[in-house]
């Protein structure tokens, strides 16, 4: 199976953007504050409008659906800042992660998947999502994501916020979940870490794609730093 | 304004509006004649036991309407965060219309030999008609307006309102009309030993009832915890796979039915039907939502008792102390007082978050 993501124009925020992931594939997109990063996974999951050009999942054209829909495809994702439901407790956040599924044992054991990946979660599961640390917060927000049983999971700058040591476990974890089969496109500012876990990466700058190659030969390229993101943090 | 100027001659009371000072000193002396009254009129002993008990369960009974029709404005601010002045009309619409086939159940002989199955009949009937119209002010006065800045939905609510009214005055005349009593339902019960009337009865334990379904449905169940995700974010809940649009047409639905029943509940304490029913008890019912604090569905339960016990104890125990004359005229007066006071000291209500922005 091809899988193929490609979004074009919204909002005048992007002016065209092509990118495809492969289905298996952890692919990053980098770029500064308002290159447009968000908006590209915004728009594949149709909360923008997609303007001009197409947007397709297996080779099936989503563009124009609205985002439920979109979701019941099997694309989720962990939004930026964590957008949790803060006034309902830990497992009501997982719970409605699977909101769109059925199967009550299997969403059971999902639950308790969650937990053995975040064992955290697990000893604030009936505290208020509100009440959660930053680190617990990303956590369970990846936590509800993988509760939709995605095929792809889009995650919009998840290391916002966090102290370089958590950060560094989030990305152990989208490392996991990826070899879990479940295709991954991180869109971060902080492109060391963000390269180091991915196959590919893009770079967008101003709502255009201006570099693409393997992760590898991004972090050797000098001109990544220079042109397009100012300063590497570690 | 602020005193900030004047910090250090002011000490702590510097810190606060000097609004905000003369709104707690107002509020600390009508608390002070509140108990002042309240004690003159114990004093007198002119009220006996009995009485207060017999306020006590009206103002229980009124209140219980009160809260299930705020539970209609409480839902949905809490998923829009528009007050759907209409709803007072939306209770009018079920009571109003269940008026004829009340009629027809008492003149067909139906109710006098199943007056228990007339009743469910009735509130299933005015139920449906409440929703229907919920769900029809929701379709053609707030649907198109969803993105709207928040005022422009509170005009179309209040032309929605008097649309409501003046359509049924139109089609049904402008005269109160009596409801059929239902058989069965007068005289008192005797409960725990003490005896109340027969309707506040059924009009507590229904409201118990319906409220409690209400709450299980909206703390358990998959729609309710989507309900409560539209609330919180619609963009994540739609990200979740939630229709927001459907959750939407669900809660003015719930609302409505509230309502609704609500409807048929205050027939049974006061008997009569007319076009401009709901504008008093809409009024009351959004105060009373307001008072435990809105968006909360306990808040509205809570707001609903108090302000029917206010209202049923208020004027005499506040009042008739002082030797203020026919007190029942007052019973709004004492009512938006304590409206006033709970809001200088809770801004958001019993229940309500106070940072919360509100319409």
């Amino acid at each position: 199976m091809d899988e193929v993501v490609s979004g074009y124009g919204a909002s005048e925020v992007l002016h065209g953007i092509s990118l495809t992931v492969n289905e298996g594939e952890t692919v990053c997109l980098l770029g500064s504050n308002a290159a447009g990063k968000s908006t590209t996974l915004r728009t594949i999951l149709g909360m923008v409008p997609t303007r001009k050009g197409s947007v397709k999942l297996r080779g099936e054209r989503i563009d124009g659906l609205a985002t439920p829909d979109i979701v019941a495809k099997g694309i989720t994702m962990v939004p930026e800042n964590r957008r949790l439901f803060a006034k309902m407790t830990v497992r009501e956040n997982l719970e409605i992660g699977a909101q769109l599924r059925d199967d009550r044992p299997a969403i059971a054991s999902d639950i308790e998947s969650v937990f053995s990946m975040f064992p955290r979660l697990k000893e604030r599961v009936t505290q208020k999502a509100g009440t959660l640390s930053g680190g617990e917060q990303q956590m369970l927000a990846i936590g509800r994501a993988l509760m939709a049983k995605p095929s792809v999971l889009l995650m919009d700058e998840p290391s916002m916020g966090l102290a370089p040591i958590l950060v560094e476990q989030v990305f152990e974890t989208i490392d996991e979940i990826s070899k879990q089969g479940i295709t991954i496109l991180v869109v971060e500012q902080n492109a060391n870490v963000a390269l180091g876990i991915a196959d590919r990466g893009y770079v967008i700058q101003t709502g255009r794609i201006v570099m693409k190659d393997s992760a590898k030969a991004l972090l050797a390229n000098p001109e990544l730093s220079r042109a397009y993101l100012g300063e590497l943090e570690g | 304004m602020t005193t900030s100027a004047r910090r250090s001659s002011l000490g702590i009371f510097s810190r606060l509006p000097v609004r905000r000072i003369v709104l707690i000193v107002l509020g600390v002396i009508i608390t002070v004649a509140a108990i002042a009254g309240a004690r003159a009129t114990l004093a007198t002993g002119q009220y006996s036991g009995r009485v207060w008990q017999d306020l006590f369960v009206q103002g229980l009974a009124r209140g219980s309407v009160y809260a299930l029709i705020a539970l209609g404005y409480t839902l949905v601010y809490g998923i829009l965060l528009i007050i759907n002045f209409a709803h007072g009309e939306v209770f009018m619409a079920g009571a109003f219309t269940t008026l004829f086939l009340a009629g027809y159940l008492s003149s067909s002989g139906f109710m006098a030999s199943q007056p228990v199955l007339s009743l469910l009949i009735m509130l299933a009937f005015s139920a449906l008609v409440s929703m229907g119209v919920a769900l029809l002010l929701e379709r053609i006065a707030y649907r198109p307006l969803r993105g709207a800045p928040r005022l422009v939905p509170l005009i179309t609510a209040i032309g929605a309102s008097l649309f409501l009214q003046y359509t049924f005055r139109g089609f049904y005349g402008e005269q109160v009309r009596a409801y059929p009593n239902i058989p069965g339902l007068t005289g008192d019960w005797n409960i725990f030993g003490i005896s109340i009337d027969r309707p506040r009865v059924v009009v507590i334990g229904a409201a118990i009832l319906i409220w409690s379904s209400l709450y299980v449905f909206i703390e358990r169940t998959k729609t309710g915890r989507a309900m409560r995700a539209v609330g919180e974010d619609r963009e994540i809940a739609s990200l979740m796979g939630i229709d927001v649009d459907r959750v939407i047409v669900i809660t003015f639905a719930i609302g409505g039915a509230l309502a609704g029943m609500a409807g048929i509940l205050f027939i049974l304490l006061f008997n009569q039907a007319s076009f401009d029913m709901g504008f008093v008890p809409g009024l009351k019912a959004f105060t009373a939502a307001v008072l435990g604090g809105i968006g909360s569905i306990t808040g509205a339960a809570l707001g609903g008792l108090v302000l029917g016990l206010i209202e049923a104890v208020g004027p005499i125990l506040f009042l008739s102390g002082a030797g203020i004359p026919s007190v029942g005229q007052l019973t709004s007066v004492v009512s938006f007082t304590i409206l006033v006071l709970v809001l200088i000291f809770l801004p958001g209500g019993f229940l309500g978050a106070p940072e919360e922005k509100r319409a």
